[in-house]
C-alpha cells in the first residue's frame, strides 16, 4: 500500500469542522486575580468558591508546567488565552435554546428536541462554558438524583461540593489540575443517592466553540451506597488554527457497594499534518472506590486532539473494589498522545484491569503509560494489563512505558504488550475476497478494538465505531 | 470460451524471474492440476492470477473471460469471479468470521446488482454449508482464521468459496495439513461445485488430493514454466518416477 495514498486519504477534511457564530461574552486574554474574581462572579459563585479558586491560584503561580511526558509542542502563553465564554442568553426552556446551537447539535447527531422522547438520555449541554440545557431533570428528580452544572451545585449543593470537589484530585495535584482550579468554568455535577439505580445513561456533549478560549470544565461525580450511573462524555470542535488548551477536571467518588461507569469518546480538533491547529488536551481524570465493593469504569475512546495527556486513574481504597481502564487511542496526522492509567491498591482483595489499544497512522506517536501500585495492606490484590499497539503505514510510532510498584510480595499482576502491524497479508487477504481496501483496514482496526468498544454503552459504540471509520477514513488507500 | 487465459507470462518476486513463459488455459467444467517441485513457482502462479503484491509480471497477459485482468486491483479480480484459496489463511483478531463473509458476499452481490442478504438470511445459508463442512457453530462468532486449527482453516476457504460461489477456484496446497476427514469434507465441498460453469486449478505437491478431486488435465511445473501437459495417468507416473523424469515437451 503506497505511503503517499494513505497519507492523502487520512487527512481528509475534520468532518465535524463548522463553527458556531454565537455572540459571546469572552473575557479578555489574560490570567491575573481579577479573571478569576470576574469568572466567579459571571457564575454567581458564593464567597467560599471564591476563596478557593484563589488559593489555587496562588498555588499554581509556583508551579511548573510538566514535560516528562512522551510529547512535543510549543510552550502555551497562559496569558495570551481567554478564561472565560458564555453564550449571551441565559436561556429558561428549549424553546429558548439559540437555533444555531440547536443546529450545531444536530450536525453532531444530538438532536437535543427529540431526546425526551428518543434516546431516553438526560443531556446536559455544553456550549462552550456555560450550561446551556439540563433535561430530563423531572425524572431524575424522582429518584433523588442530582444531574446539573457545576456552577448550580455550587449555588445549590453547597455541602456536597465541598464535602467532595478536590477530595479526589486536590488542586495543587499537578499544573493543570491547579490551573483548572482557579479558573474552571463550567461542568458537571452528579449525585446518586443511596440504593438508586439511575434509570438513565447521563451524558455531557462538550463542545468547544469560542476562538481563542480555553476550557476548564470541572466534572464531579459521586456515586452513593449502593448505587449505580453511566456517564457519557462525547466531544467535538469545529476547525480553527490556533491551538486551544482543554485541561478539565474529573473527580469520581463511588462509596460502598456503589458503580460508576464513565465512557468518553473524545474528537477535537487534531490540527493538520504538520500539527498545526487541534485542541491541546490536559485532562485529570480520577476516581476514588471509597467503600468496599464499590467499582469504577473508565472507558475511553480518543481519536481528537492534537496533544493529549490524559490518565484516567481508579485508587482502590475499599476492600474488594475494582478499577477498570479500558482505552482505544487513535493518533493520525501529527497527533501525539501520552494516555494510559493509574491503578493504585490499597484495598484488600481489590483488582483492576487494563486493556489499551493505540492505534497510530500517518505521523502520530503514541505513547502508553500506566501505573499498578501496591500497598502494602493490598493483600490479594490483582491487576491485569494488556497493552497493544497498531501500526498504519511506517512514519508512525507506538511507545509503552509500564510502571509496576509493588508493596505487597503476593500482589499478583500480569502485563501483557503487542505491537503490530496491519500486515500486508491480512489487507491482502481480505481484497482477495472482494472487500476494498479501506473497508479491509476499517474491518481490521475494528476487530483491534474490539474489547473496548464492547465496554461502551451500545449507541454509543455504534458512534466509536462511526468516528474511528471517519478518523481513519482512507489510511487505508 | 476460456474461462482463464494465461498468455506467456513472466513474473518475478522481487529481482528474482520466477515464471518464465507460462501458458496455460482454463475452461469451465473442467479441473486442472498443477504439480511440480518445490520452488518450481506453483505458488507464485497462484499469486500471479489474482494480482497479489509480492509479484510483478513483466511480460505477457492473463485474460478473463477475454479480457486482460493484469491492471485490476485484487478486490476487482475477486469480485468479477476469481477466488484463492490460501495455503496458509491469515489470522485477523477481532473480526468476527461470519461478519467478514457476509461482508465480502454481499460485496459481490453488490457487484453484480443483487440484493444484499440481511443478517438471518445469511446466517440460513452459513450455518447450511458448516454443517455439510462438518464446521463447528462457533465458526459463526470465532475470529477469523484466530487459532483455528489447520483444518479448520482449510474447511474455512471452502466455506467461502461455497458461498461466494466464484467462477475461477484456485486451490493452492488444499489438503497439506489436512487429516483424512477433513481432507474429505473439503473434496466433497469442492466437488460440490464441479458443475459445469466453474474452472478449476489445483496447485499440489503430492497427489493424495487428486484422489478425492479428479482432475481432467495434469501440468507439470518446472523452473518457471509448464514442461508437460497429460490427461490424470501421469499422477501414477510421477507417483512412481518423481518430477526428474519428466523431460520438457518439444
Amino acid at each position: 500500500m503506497a505511503q503517499e495514498e494513505i497519507n492523502k486519504a487520512v487527512s481528509g477534511e475534520y468532518a465535524l469542522g463548522f463553527e458556531i457564530d454565537i455572540e459571546t461574552d469572552v473575557v479578555p486574554p489574560g490570567l491575573n486575580e481579577d479573571t478569576i474574581r470576574f469568572i466567579s462572579k459571571k457564575k454567581d459563585e458564593p464567597e467560599w468558591m471564591l476563596e478557593l479558586r484563589l488559593k489555587a491560584f496562588e498555588k499554581w503561580k509556583k508551579m511548573e508546567e510538566p514535560h516528562w511526558a512522551h510529547l512535543t509542542y510549543d510552550s502555551i502563553d497562559y496569558q495570551s488565552i481567554s478564561y472565560f465564554a458564555a453564550p449571551k442568553k441565559g436561556p429558561e426552556s428549549l424553546d429558548e435554546v439559540d437555533p444555531k446551537i440547536l443546529e450545531a447539535y444536530k450536525k453532531l447527531g444530538i438532536p437535543l428536541e427529540e431526546q425526551k422522547q428518543l434516546a431516553g438520555v438526560a443531556v446536559d449541554a455544553v456550549v462552550d462554558s456555560v450550561s446551556v440545557k439540563t433535561t430530563y431533570t423531572e425524572e431524575l428528580n424522582k429518584h433523588g438524583i442530582i444531574f446539573c452544572s457545576i456552577s448550580e451545585a455550587i449555588r445549590d449543593y453547597p455541602e456536597l461540593v465541598k464535602k467532595y470537589m478536590f477530595s479526589v484530585v486536590p488542586m495543587t495535584d499537578n499544573f493543570y489540575a491547579a490551573l483548572n482550579s482557579a479558573v474552571f468554568t463550567d461542568g458537571t455535577f452528579v449525585y446518586i443517592p443511596k440504593g438508586v439505580r439511575c434509570p438513565m445513561e447521563l451524558s455531557t456533549y462538550f463542545r468547544i466553540n469560542a476562538l481563542n478560549t480555553g476550557q476548564f470544565e470541572r466534572t464531579l461525580i459521586v456515586a452513593d451506597e449502593g448505587s449505580y450511573v453511566s456517564y457519557n462524555e462525547g466531544c467535538s470542535a469545529p476547525t480553527r488554527d490556533e491551538n486551544q488548551l482543554h485541561a478539565a477536571v474529573v473527580e469520581l467518588v463511588a462509596m460502598k457497594d456503589a458503580e460508576i461507569k464513565y465512557s468518553t469518546i473524545q474528537n477535537w480538533y487534531p490540527g493538520d499534518e504538520n500539527g498545526k491547529g487541534g485542541i491541546y488536551n490536559f485532562v485529570t481524570k480520577r476516581g476514588i472506590c471509597e467503600g468496599d465493593n464499590s467499582k469504577i469504569s473508565w472507558t475511553q475512546v480518543e481519536t481528537g486532539s492534537a496533544v493529549t495527556w490524559k490518565y484516567p486513574s481508579c485508587i482502590l481504597k475499599g476492600d474488594n473494589s475494582v478499577g477498570e481502564f479500558y482505552s482505544v487511542a487513535v493518533t493520525t496526522l501529527a497527533q501525539q498522545a501520552d494516555t494510559g492509567t493509574k491503578m493504585i491498591h490499597l484495598g484488600k482483595n481489590t483488582s483492576s484491569t487494563i486493556i489499551s489499544k493505540g492505534i497510530s497512522a500517518m505521523k502520530g506517536q503514541n505513547t502508553y503509560r500506566g501505573l499498578v501500585k501496591i500497598g502494602a495492606n493490598a493483600h490479594g490484590a490483582r491487576n491485569y494489563s494488556e497493552c497493544d499497539s497498531l501500526l498504519i503505514g511506517d512514519q508512525c510510532g507506538a511507545h509503552t512505558f509500564p510502571y509496576l510498584e509493588s508493596k505487597d510480595i503476593h500482589g499478583q499482576v500480569e502485563h501483557e504488550a503487542t505491537t503490530s502491524k496491519i500486515s500486508d497479508e491480512q489487507l491482502f487477504y481480505l481484497r482477495q475476497r472482494g472487500i476494498d481496501e479501506e473497508s479491509a483496514v476499517s474491518m481490521i482496526v475494528h476487530g483491534f478494538c474490539k474489547e473496548v468498544f464492547s465496554q461502551l454503552p451500545m449507541e454509543y459504540a455504534v458512534e466509536a465505531k462511526a468516528l474511528l471509520e471517519l478518523t481513519l477514513e482512507g489510511s487505508v488507500g | 470460451m476460456k474461462t482463464l487465459e494465461i498468455k506467456d507470462v513472466h513474473a518475478k518476486i522481487g529481482e528474482k524471474e520466477i515464471l518464465k513463459g507460462l501458458n496455460l488455459e482454463l475452461e469451465p467444467g473442467k479441473v486442472h492440476a498443477i504439480m511440480g517441485p518445490n520452488g518450481a513457482g506453483k505458488s507464485t502462479l497462484s499469486k500471479t492470477i489474482v494480482g497479489h503484491y509480492d509479484v510483478e509480471v513483466t511480460e505477457g497477459d492473463i485474460l478473463y473471460k477475454g479480457k486482460s485482468i493484469l491492471e485490476m486491483e485484487p478486490e476487482e479480480r475477486a469480485l468479477e469471479g476469481i477466488f484463492l484459496s490460501f495455503q496458509h489463511p491469515v489470522e485477523i483478531p477481532g473480526v468476527n468470521n461470519a461478519y467478514f463473509l457476509r461482508t465480502a458476499l454481499n460485496a459481490k452481490r453488490k457487484h453484480e446488482g443483487k440484493e444484499e442478504l440481511n443478517a438471518a438470511e445469511f446466517l440460513r445459508e452459513m450455518k447450511k454449508y458448516l454443517e455439510m463442512l462438518g464446521m463447528k457453530a462457533d465458526m459463526i462468532s470465532r475470529s477469523l482464521n484466530e487459532g483455528f486449527s489447520g483444518g479448520e482453516k482449510k474447511r474455512n476457504e471452502i466455506l467461502q468459496m461455497l458461498m461466494l460461489e466464484p467462477e475461477v477456484i484456485i486451490l493452492d496446497e488444499i489438503d497439506s495439513g489436512l487429516d483424512i476427514d477433513a481432507l474429505r469434507a473439503v473434496s466433497e465441498g469442492i466437488n460440490m461445485m464441479k458443475d459445469g460453469k466453474r474452472s478449476f486449478l489445483v496447485i499440489t505437491h503430492y497427489s493424495r488430493i487428486l484422489d478425492y478431486i479428479k482432475p481432467d488435465y495434469i501440468h507439470v511445473l518446472k523452473d518457471g514454466r509448464i514442461i508437460k501437459t497429460a490427461g490424470p495417468e501421469l499422477v501414477a507416473q510421477l507417483e512412481e518416477e518423481g518430477y526428474e523424469s519428466i523431460e520438457e515437451e518439444a
